[in-house]
């Protein structure tokens, strides 16, 4: 059996559920979204990410009804929405504070949305049971909200928002209450449900954990635009920007002028004692400023210098263990720091570095990406 | 030992402030008028049993046979309602307004609403006299504008009453619906939005029952009051107006009826521990709702 890759952002012929066309949003002089354009597709779980402020949540509230653009369009299934009011469109919202009712019971607040569009009350019913089922809150129905937990309210909350079969679900921070532990069960308690439903989620979230764990694509925006939009793999190991690679987990960034040494190979003097190399299929002129940018784990340590293209010699200046893992700070005769990650895959071994010890890292030519910006 | 003393405090005072001049009143109530000093008999003076032998409900009775006093009664129960309903409908959109304005506004707001409690109520009540007379400010404005060729009667009838307990008792009514209001998180009006509901049909669903509570408690605020009201209808209302504060006033001081005045305090006592007990009960399952 061939499984199909779920792609339909590189499928030409797919129209997109939500499209941005050089949408401007400004609040006074203030521009939270800038000339930007995206296009969502159905049965997406995508992810808007960024630090607060970088305009994120004016998306979904755009999306939502609640502001309108300044200028650009924007369309759900090929129709414009823009001055269409919330209670109009085919979006629900779960709300970061959740918004449940608190003088309705869970169950009256499930359907408060249905009892709106004035479904026959045995449909109404059922639907509602349903989405008490499908979100394990069936003996939580009569209780207020103020009667359950935290893990519960947000149940409610997504109960509540995906009772009218939305075609599109927005989430604000959907698990930014929850402690870690539940947040990690939740992340695939929503993945499965929006699997079960087939529904598209729009996550907005800061916590880039989160979006790579849930999303089928993520967004990252800084400053209302949008820095790069791709897979969670494509954003983690070629990331478009030392923005991304430094917003999306830990990275070393070694700057300096590039030299072309073959095909697709450029040497990137860094200001250590010898350039470092480094593939890349995009061109970059000669004695032109690069970032390369290359992940902890990637990066192997060593007592003696090993074969390769790409050692640079220093001393243990950290440790961080974390567990699963750990961190060597290794500092550069350059002043410099260098992050290598080890997996620490046996219980019992000694520790083979420790503060001060000189040491080797390396990496191969194809672990880092170059960047331009 | 230092919980008895503590529970103690209230109730001593309730006892000293409360239940000692009620008993005293229901005794007066119980007694025959006589022109005397104090003006009503039996007193302490004729011995404990032979003043208990003679105390009796006649006062009462007498209320239920003259048909002034039950009148007097129901309008003040009536001009306590309609004046109740109409500061609400006065009071809610100025609450609202002042939990939707800015927030670097709304201690301004505040102030504008509870700084006319730094001038004496009388002359806030004579104030009105000057603007409601047929020569006053409102017929001399009304006149100006053209609106009027004669001058509207306002002073002295119970259109007066209400505009001035509607003044007086409207901050009242605003601050309680304020607190709900401006507890009322902003995302619950999104989210009934977000679900199918008009700004209007959000504002019935969600913004009325989350203030119900502050609702109940200013119309209480506002009720007990003016059912017992005497500064205004004696003042602006003029002659036509009947109220029981009115009557208790007039049956003390000019009749130095003293028993029956004081039976028509006991009875209004009873009229008002009805609503004092709900508004207890509304706070009670506030908290309650809220914890």
């Amino acid at each position: 059996m061939v499984e199909t890759v779920f792609a339909p952002w590189d499928d030409p012929n797919t129209a997109p559920l939500i499209s941005f066309k050089n949408v401007t949003k400004r609040f006074g002089d203030f521009v939270a979204i800038d000339d930007l354009s995206l296009d969502i597709f159905e049965r997406e779980f995508f992810a808007l990410l960024g630090p607060s402020g970088c305009g994120k949540t004016t998306m979904m509230r755009m999306l939502a009804g609640f502001e309108n653009p300044t200028s650009g369009s924007m369309s759900l299934s090929g129709r414009d929405i823009a001055g269409i009011p919330p209670n109009k469109r085919a979006v629900n919202m779960m709300f970061q504070s959740y918004a449940l009712f608190p003088h309705l019971s869970v169950w009256e607040n499930i359907a408060f949305g249905l009892r709106r569009d004035g479904v026959a009350k045995d449909v109404l019913n059922a639907r509602v049971e349903e989405m008490l089922k499908l979100t394990r809150l069936e003996k939580f129905g009569r209780r207020k909200p103020h009667q359950i937990s935290g893990g519960q309210r947000q149940r409610v909350a997504l109960a509540r928002s995906l009772a009218k079969a939305p075609k599109l679900l927005l989430l604000d921070e959907p698990l930014g209450a929850l402690d870690k532990k539940l947040r990690q069960d939740t992340q695939f308690e929503l993945m499965d449900i929006q699997e079960q439903t087939g529904t598209t989620f729009v996550i907005v979230t800061h916590d880039q954990e989160e979006a790579m764990t849930v999303a089928s694509r993520v967004a990252v925006m800084d400053e209302g635009r949008i820095i790069q939009v791709a897979t969670p793999e494509k954003i983690y190991e070629a990331p478009n920007s030392v923005y991304v690679a430094d917003f999306i987990g830990d990275v070393n960034i070694l700057t300096g002028p590039v030299k072309a040494i073959g095909a697709d190979t450029y040497s990137l003097n860094f200001g250590g004692k010898e350039p470092v190399t480094a593939a890349c299929d995009r061109t970059f002129t000669e004695g032109e400023t690069t970032h390369l940018a290359i992940r902890p784990e990637k990066i192997g340590i060593h007592a003696e210098r090993p074969d390769g293209p790409n050692a640079v010699q220093g001393k243990v200046l950290d440790i961080a263990y974390l567990g699963n893992l750990s961190t060597y700070h290794v500092q550069l005769p350059s002043g410099q720091i260098i992050k290598a990650q080890t997996a620490n895959t046996r219980r019992i071994s000694r520790r083979a570095f420790t503060w001060e010890d000189p040491v080797w890292v390396s990496w191969s030519a194809t672990a880092g990406v170059l960047l331009d910006q | 030992m230092r919980r008895f003393v503590l529970i103690a405090v209230p109730y001593l005072w309730l006892l000293a402030l409360f239940l000692v001049p009620f008993v005293i009143v229901f005794k007066i109530a119980l007694s025959d008028a006589a022109l005397a000093i104090p003006p009503y008999m039996p007193t302490m003076k004729d011995g404990l049993s032979a003043m208990f032998s003679q105390l009796d409900f006649e006062n009462f009775v007498f209320l239920t046979e003259d048909d002034l006093y039950w009148k007097a009664y129901l309008s003040s129960l009536r001009i306590a309602f309609i004046s109740t309903v109409l500061t609400l409908l006065f009071g809610y959109p100025i609450a609202y307004a002042m939990a939707r304005a800015p927030h670097e506004w709304r201690a301004t707001l505040m102030m504008l609403i509870i700084l006319p409690f730094w001038t004496s109520f009388l002359i806030r009540v004579y104030a009105w006299i000057g603007i409601l007379s047929t020569e006053g400010l409102l017929n001399r404005f009304l006149f100006w504008i053209g609106a009027i060729s004669e001058p509207l009667t306002i002073l002295n009838t119970s259109t007066a009453v209400y505009i001035g307990i509607v003044y007086t008792y409207i901050p009242f009514m605003i601050l309680p619906i304020y607190a709900a209001l401006e507890r009322l998180d902003a995302s619950l009006i999104e989210a009934a939005e977000d679900l199918g509901c008009s700004r209007m049909k959000a504002f019935w669903l969600i913004t009325i029952p989350l203030s119900k509570g502050g609702i109940v408690a200013g119309c209480f605020l506002v009720f007990i009051p003016a059912l017992g009201e005497f500064v205004i209808p004696s003042l602006l209302g003029g002659s036509g107006t009947l109220m029981i504060g009115k009557v208790l006033f007039e049956e003390f001081f000019s009749n130095r009826d003293w028993p029956v005045a004081s039976a028509v305090a006991v009875i209004l006592l009873l009229i008002l521990i009805v609503p004092i007990i709900l508004f207890q009960r509304n706070e009670q399952r506030q908290q309650e709702a809220e914890g």
